[in-house]
């Protein structure tokens, strides 16, 4: 079967640092794939570069058969792929709702105001943010506003999902609270790829893990496979035990 | 929808009564003041499309009443075209050339699109002093017999007075039918954080260059209007940097990003201004109110009147737009 997502040997160089060296990867239907790595591992970098905010100098991006490297964003969500920011971007002077309301109009469906608006009202009820909708984004807290950034990204409609760090900084109800809403997504045909430093979280979401470090791709497999790894033990992880500790604790 | 907002009623009413208060008694040197309050109604409205629904100051927002007023004294009084067509077809030209020029300077952002709309406005004014057919340095002039067209010249003031006021009405509803549709969402996206509006699927490109190029055409219309009016045009007072600033003072009295904010920032400034220009003591002092006023503002009331007005009385945000 043909994968949702085909990315081959993207680089991009800046200045003088090599950000993402040839990596290469895919995300199938119904996956979650995680992507760990280091801080300044080019984790972002290279979701910048899969959804088109930053040209690559080399390499191609291919989503569901269709080489879209180097389209801009705003078109590369129209074809349903759609992601979320590590650093929260809420449209502050605007209502939680009207933030989803943009999402769902300029999404993959290209709604009108008014089923916008109703998409939107069903997105927050599944992030738990109906009862805030008619609040500034800028009064959320930050769980709050990494909802918003996932529920924004939901009502597009997507195929795929690219969740940068969606677990950062919560609390553990919240990453809990957080995990089931990943799954949630998943179980409703949405793919998903994203970052996350949460070791336990990652390890029982993924069904694969990429491995990035000074941007190169270090190991690609099954959770287990990759926490084994001796090379990603000594770049990341840091402890040989750490794959039956984690399973211990699942 | 436009149709069942209570503020489409509110504009029509304050254009009907516009109308009413010269007419009645036959009081030209108050629809003298009153033309004034329209222009600048029709000013700070569309210049409220870029400052308060996009987020890109324009300084240079004047240039398109003054090419306006250029094209359509050129068109009207040198080439004995209709008026109303002239100042449409002036509209649609500034509009033109604004999409133009949109696309390549709004590119930029912040500071630096704000020092480029000066630029803009030095640069036009330079070229249209050295613009032969539109007379250099001293203008155009309409000649008495052109008003004849109109029945005479002071049948003329009060057609064109009856067309800025439906220009100011127009402006009015044009802003409020943005700011409820899908085109002001992503306008309001792009204000808030542009970086995320692309990612969520707006063309910010696209947009800014139409909001650009609109808010240039009702301006245009406008300086058609007033300049065949008045009766003659030159470089310095059509394309006034003062006023381009003044423009900015009125909009963000009046609270930016709202349709009765930017008309009332508008009509309150210059009723302000007129008073303090006729005044003996305080004439040529109007600019040192009006950099008061804005410091004040900027201060202590960053959303104007209506953004005062939204904080005393939540409701009313959910009425006045």
């Amino acid at each position: 079967m043909m994968p949702l997502l085909e990315v081959s040997g993207i680089t991009k160089r800046f200045g003088g640092l090599l950000a993402v060296s040839d990596v290469g990867f895919t995300v199938g239907e119904r996956e979650i794939l995680g992507l760990i790595g280091p801080n300044g591992a080019g984790k972002t970098t290279l979701f910048n570069l899969v959804n088109g905010v930053i040209k690559p100098d080399k390499g191609t991006v291919k989503f569901c058969g269709q080489d879209i490297t180097s389209h801009p964003p705003n078109e590369v969500v129209h074809l349903g792929l759609a992601r979320t920011h590590q650093i929260v971007k809420p449209l502050h002077g605007m209502s939680v709702l009207e933030n989803v309301i943009v999402g769902a109009c300029f999404g993959r469906d290209y709604l009108h105001l008014r089923p916008a608006r109703k998409v939107a009202m069903e997105v927050l009820e599944r992030v738990n943010l109906a009862d805030h909708s008619d609040k500034a984004a800028s009064s959320l807290t930050i769980a709050g506003k990494k909802r918003l950034e996932v529920a924004r990204a939901l009502a597009a409609n997507p195929k795929l999902l690219l969740l940068d760090e969606v677990l950062a900084g919560l609390n553990p109800t919240e990453i809990e609270y957080m995990i089931g809403i990943v799954r949630g997504i998943r179980d409703s045909g949405i793919s998903v790829f994203m970052i996350e430093h949460v070791m336990q979280a990652i390890m029982s979401l993924s069904d694969r893990l990429v491995v990035l470090s000074f941007g190169q791709k270090l190991a690609e497999g099954t959770p287990l496979e990759v926490a084994r790894d001796p090379q990603v033990i000594e770049a990341y992880l840091g402890d040989p035990d750490i794959a039956t500790k984690l399973k211990e604790k699942n | 929808m436009i149709l069942r907002h209570p503020v489409l009623y509110i504009i029509l009413a304050f254009a009907a009564i516009m109308v009413w208060l010269p007419l009645h008694g036959n009081n030209v040197s108050l629809r003298e003041d009153l033309i004034l309050v329209a222009i600048a109604v029709i000013l700070a409205s569309n210049l409220n499309l870029m400052i308060g629904y996009t987020g890109y100051v324009n300084f240079g927002h004047i240039v398109f009443y003054g090419l306006g007023g250029y094209i359509g004294l050129y068109l009207a009084a040198e080439k004995g075209w209709n008026l109303v067509l002239a100042a449409l077809l002036a509209g649609v030209g500034v509009s033109l050339f604004a999409l133009v020029l949109g696309l390549g300077i709004l590119r930029l952002r912040g500071a630096y699109f704000a020092l480029a709309t000066i630029g803009i406005l030095v640069a036009v004014q330079s070229f249209v002093a050295n613009f032969d057919p539109w007379g250099r340095s001293t203008g155009l002039y309409v000649s008495f017999d052109a008003y004849e067209k109109l029945g005479g010249a002071r049948h003329a003031l009060w057609v064109t007075y009856f067309l800025v006021i439906a220009v100011m009405a127009l402006s009015m509803i044009l802003s409020l039918g943005i700011k409820m549709s899908k085109f002001g969402l992503g306008l309001f996206a792009i204000r808030e954080d542009e970086g995320a509006a692309v990612v969520l699927g707006v063309n910010t490109t696209v947009y800014k260059a139409i909001i650009y190029s609109v808010s240039a055409f009702l301006p245009a219309v406008a300086g058609a209007l007033m300049f065949y009016k008045n009766g003659m045009i030159d470089p310095s007072i059509a394309f006034e940097f003062m006023l381009s600033l003044e423009g900015i003072v009125m909009l963000m009295l009046g609270g930016k990003g709202t349709v009765i904010g930017a008309a009332l920032g508008g009509g309150l400034y210059e009723k302000l201004r007129s008073y303090l220009l006729t005044s003996p003591k305080l004439s040529n002092f109007h600019l040192v109110i009006a950099g008061g006023l804005l410091l004040v503002v900027v201060l202590f009331a960053p959303g104007g009147l209506i953004g005062w007005l939204y904080k005393a009385v939540p409701r009313s945000r959910k009425v006045l737009e």
